[in-house]
């Protein structure tokens, strides 16, 4: 029967850090001063599951913090006290506090103790303002002789009397009576009486049942509620009761009497506790999940698995259908052969798509983070800022999932740093005090569009400029048009903050973002307008395990060029064909001039033709700037599977992965907007400033 | 496989016998540890790689798993040749960084397994620090030949993961 606890606690800090997320949000929407019963519910259950599960597991920092935060998060459930801004502030801090602890365990780091020693004076301050339990005992260990003025409501009581008798199951439902006693302990001096008279002979013993009952005395006048909440977990799978000792005690009910005498409340009395029990399964349903961790882990709705289950069962199905070929084939069979290899196709994308639903999760879990960013970044800036959110269930692969998640985090950051204006600002140009910040997420063709938007100041052209020019990334008299000057913000090492904040500005900024963007497959473009705000506008593949090719031939090999990036093919005319400086080759396309890139020459292949006219031109877009890629011949398009060059070599330049054809050869999937980088004429920026 | 195994008396690093995989480049027999031997291939079909080292012939597919392939004799230094009838990829697999690393490794013909007792493992003499010299783990004595034993780890690192054989 025994378990390595060990083994559990993966699921401990997975549990636990999804609580804090829980915490934090439900925090964030609580209005100080009103706050909502189920809310201050919930924020207390998931303080108090921390508490428990760490406490099993032998964190004492842990639970003897949480015990702090949960004393204060009690009086405030019972309507005890109410909840200010400040405390609020206090809470959110300790939710970090916590997480940082737990981070620390589960690293197996030593804990901050000076961090969770000042948060701990905070929280105990906050509790000692409060006149009703200045000196309630704040952790589990602290014996009840630091709390001499007697807390409880009624001078007279000196102690309790418990009796608890758990129903046979209880051991069933998780809990564990030794746990429960324990935690009576920790609360003052106990005494403990077993009753064993329900134990039966060994050989009828279910071990899984619990057959005994205790009878405590707590000889410490601690409040009835402390009492309740060690209870709160078990109160449907026990008998218990719960009786004062007053001080000339000789009211004490007769041993093994279970039904309390009447003036002492059975545990249901408290008001808040039916809520407790009343929803636990809603607690932390699956989206809400931690935002933040890299786990190697995810959680999948059951109805995914089913339709799984599913495709899979009728696609052994049709294999049946098709073996049945095997034993013998004639003509006449034809069409039923055509009929199940059609359906072995519909059965095989099918089961593609369901599988690759597996790995979607909702960008939730990514917006997740931003109520509390938003909400510590206008403290600290003294900023008003109303954060909207939509699509916030528009899912994506977790692999694109993970990499936007610090970009968008750094785009969040420079538009409430750089973008929306203080609040007298905005009042001076007509607008209302509170900057808003919209986050949107939705589907479009392919791909996942996400748009940060705000409606502070913009970007400033002259300053873009000056710091452009500066920098060398153009030169003076160039003449660029808006949005070439926009993009110059994503160009590296570019940043118009006039001082190093430490919420942006570290110059390492809108080309990392770019480029994080890029690396999954994506595009990043802005659009901005003086004083009304700007828009930046992030497109990303819904997943990276399957893409979209134009296959094309460069003499024998063959090239994936992702179609997305593929603006049209076309053959060459010479006559628009000229070379710069005897070497970059730039085509005249319309009214735009795109640089050449020659495939053969750049991988060492030996392709058919040297010469432009015989082969033909693939016009490609990445980067924010176009490359025309010569190559001999158009093949098919299909639909092809990334496969990892990084695994058992390393990242190859102009690369993006390889992929295994339907002959089972290897073929190079291209990075294109390397290869435009690549093929950019020296010296010239991203928005390729040439003359219009 | 004539000599048994027998416990050494120092010369064998791990003293006991091991079993190697014997191939030939040239007319020179190498050795690579056995258990580091995921497989053996037919040479085929292999996609050059852009902006690869000469001796990277370029990659395989290799159910699924796109595995790099390496002309051995280009590595070593010794001159190219077009690859024949017995030309094989030997398929081995290192531990890197917490992970697995497959690299196919191109000879001109495998030859046999052989134990290689302490007794018969001799020691590299120090013949020069250059990378090919650093792959040597060892030479084992076979009647009138040496065979040359490779340490597999150090040859992939320094063809495929561009680390000196000298920084492992």
């Amino acid at each position: 029967m025994a378990i390595d606890i060990k083994q559990l606690l993966p699921v401990f800090f997975e549990e636990s850090f999804e609580a804090l997320e829980n915490m934090e949000r439900d925090l964030l929407a609580l209005e100080p001063g009103a706050p909502d019963d189920e809310a201050i519910n919930a924020i207390f259950r998931a303080a108090h599951s921390i508490k428990g599960s760490s406490g099993t597991f032998g964190f004492a920092v842990v639970s003897e913090y949480t015990h702090v935060l949960e004393t204060l998060l009690d009086l405030i459930r019972d309507g005890k006290r109410g909840i200010s801004a400040a405390d609020v502030d206090a809470l959110l801090e300790s939710v970090d506090v916590l997480r940082e602890m737990l981070q620390a365990v589960q690293d197996d780091q030593p804990v901050d103790a000076a961090r969770t020693g000042a948060s701990m004076k905070r929280l105990e301050g906050l509790l000692a303002a409060d006149p009703g339990t200045a000196a309630r005992p704040t952790a589990p260990t602290a014996a009840v002789a630091d709390a001499p003025a007697g807390p409880s409501n009624d001078p007279a009581i000196e102690g309790w009397r418990i009796v608890f008798k758990p129903h046979p199951h209880l051991l069933r439902t998780g809990n564990e009576p030794l746990r429960l006693i324990r935690e009576l302990a920790d609360l003052g001096p106990c005494e403990v009486v077993c009753d064993i008279a329900e134990l039966p002979a060994l050989d009828s013993l279910d071990a899984e049942e619990v057959f005994l009952s205790w009878v405590l005395h707590l000889r410490a006048p601690v409040e009835r509620a402390l009492i309740d909440d060690v209870f709160a977990w078990v109160e449907d799978d026990c008998d218990f009761a719960i009786v004062a000792l007053v001080s000339e005690s000789a009211a004490e009910p007769s041993p093994g009497e279970l039904s309390p005498p009447p003036e002492a409340t059975p545990v249901a009395a408290v008001p808040s506790a039916p809520a407790v029990s009343a929803e636990p399964a809603e607690a932390a349903p699956r989206e809400r999940r931690a935002a933040s961790t890299d786990a190697g882990s995810i959680r999948v709705a059951i109805d995914k698995i089913d339709d799984l289950i599913n495709k899979v069962g009728e696609l052994v199905i049709t294999q049946s259908m098709l073996g049945q070929f095997r034993d013998g084939f004639d003509a006449s069979q034809l069409t039923r052969l055509q009929d199940g290899l059609a359906q072995l196709e519909r059965n095989t994308r099918e089961l593609q798509e369901s599988v690759m639903q597996i790995r979607m999760l909702p960008i939730s879990f990514s917006f997740n983070r931003f109520p509390r960013l938003v909400r510590d970044l206008c403290q600290k800036l003294g900023k008003q800022v109303e954060l909207k959110m939509t699509g916030e269930h528009t899912e994506l692969d977790k692999t694109v999932l993970e990499k936007i998640g610090d970009p968008l985090v750094h785009l969040v950051r420079n538009a409430l740093d750089h973008g929306l204006e203080l609040p007298e600002v905005r009042a001076a140009a007509g607008k209302p005090e509170a900057g808003l910040l919209h986050l949107d997420a939705r589907h479009q063709g392919g791909n996942i569009v996400i748009e940060v938007r705000d409606d502070g100041a913009g970007l400033n052209r002259d300053r873009i400029l000056k710091r452009a020019i500066e920098r060398g990334l153009v030169g003076e008299s160039d003449l660029l048009t808006d949005d070439q000057v926009n993009h110059l913000i994503f160009a590296p090492g570019f940043s118009t903050a006039e001082s190093v904040s430490d919420v942006s500005g570290r110059g390492v900024g809108m080309d990392v973002v770019r480029r994080n963007i890029e690396e999954v497959g994506g595009s990043v473009e802005v659009r901005s307008r003086q004083g009304h705000g700007s828009t930046i506008t992030i497109r990303l593949p819904l997943t990276l395990a399957i893409l979209d090719g134009q296959l094309v031939r460069v003499g024998r090999e063959v090239y994936v060029v992702p179609i997305v990036s593929i603006l049209e093919s076309l053959q060459v005319r010479s006559s628009s064909v000229s070379a710069v400086a005897g070497r970059t080759e730039l085509y005249k396309l319309r009214d735009d001039y795109v640089p050449i890139v020659r495939l053969d020459a750049l991988f060492g292949v030996r392709g058919d033709s040297q010469r432009l006219e015989e082969g033909l031109l693939v016009m490609v877009e990445g980067d924010g700037a176009k490359a025309g890629l010569f190559v001999d011949e158009l093949l098919s398009q299909q639909q092809v599977v990334i496969k990892s060059l990084e695994t058992n070599f390393r990242r190859v330049p102009g690369l993006s992965g390889a992929t295994i054809l339907g002959d089972g050869t290897v073929a190079m999937i291209l990075d294109v907007a390397a290869l435009v980088r690549r093929a950019r004429p020296q010296g010239a920026p991203s928005a390729e400033p040439m003359a219009a | 496989m004539s000599k048994q195994a027998a416990l050494s008396r120092g010369g064998n690093p791990r003293g006991v016998a091991r079993q190697y995989l014997t191939f030939r480049i040239d007319d020179e027999e190498y050795g690579v540890d056995i258990l580091r031997v995921q497989e053996i291939r037919g040479f085929g079909d292999v996609t050059p790689m852009p902006d690869a080292p000469g001796h990277v012939l370029g990659v395989i597919n290799l159910r699924g798993v796109i595995v790099p392939v390496v002309d051995l004799r280009v590595r070593l230094g010794i001159a190219a040749v077009e690859p024949g009838p017995t030309t094989v990829v030997i398929v081995v697999q290192v531990p890197h960084e917490g992970a697995d690393v497959t690299v196919g490794l191109v000879v001109d013909a495998v030859s046999d397994v052989r134990d290689v007792s302490g007794e018969a493992f001799r020691k590299a003499p120090s013949i020069g620090s250059r990378g090919g010299d650093r792959c040597v783990e060892g030479l084992a004595e076979d009647g009138e030949r040496l065979v040359i034993l490779l340490d597999v780890q150090r040859v992939v690192a320094w063809s495929v993961l561009g680390l000196e054989p000298g920084m492992l």
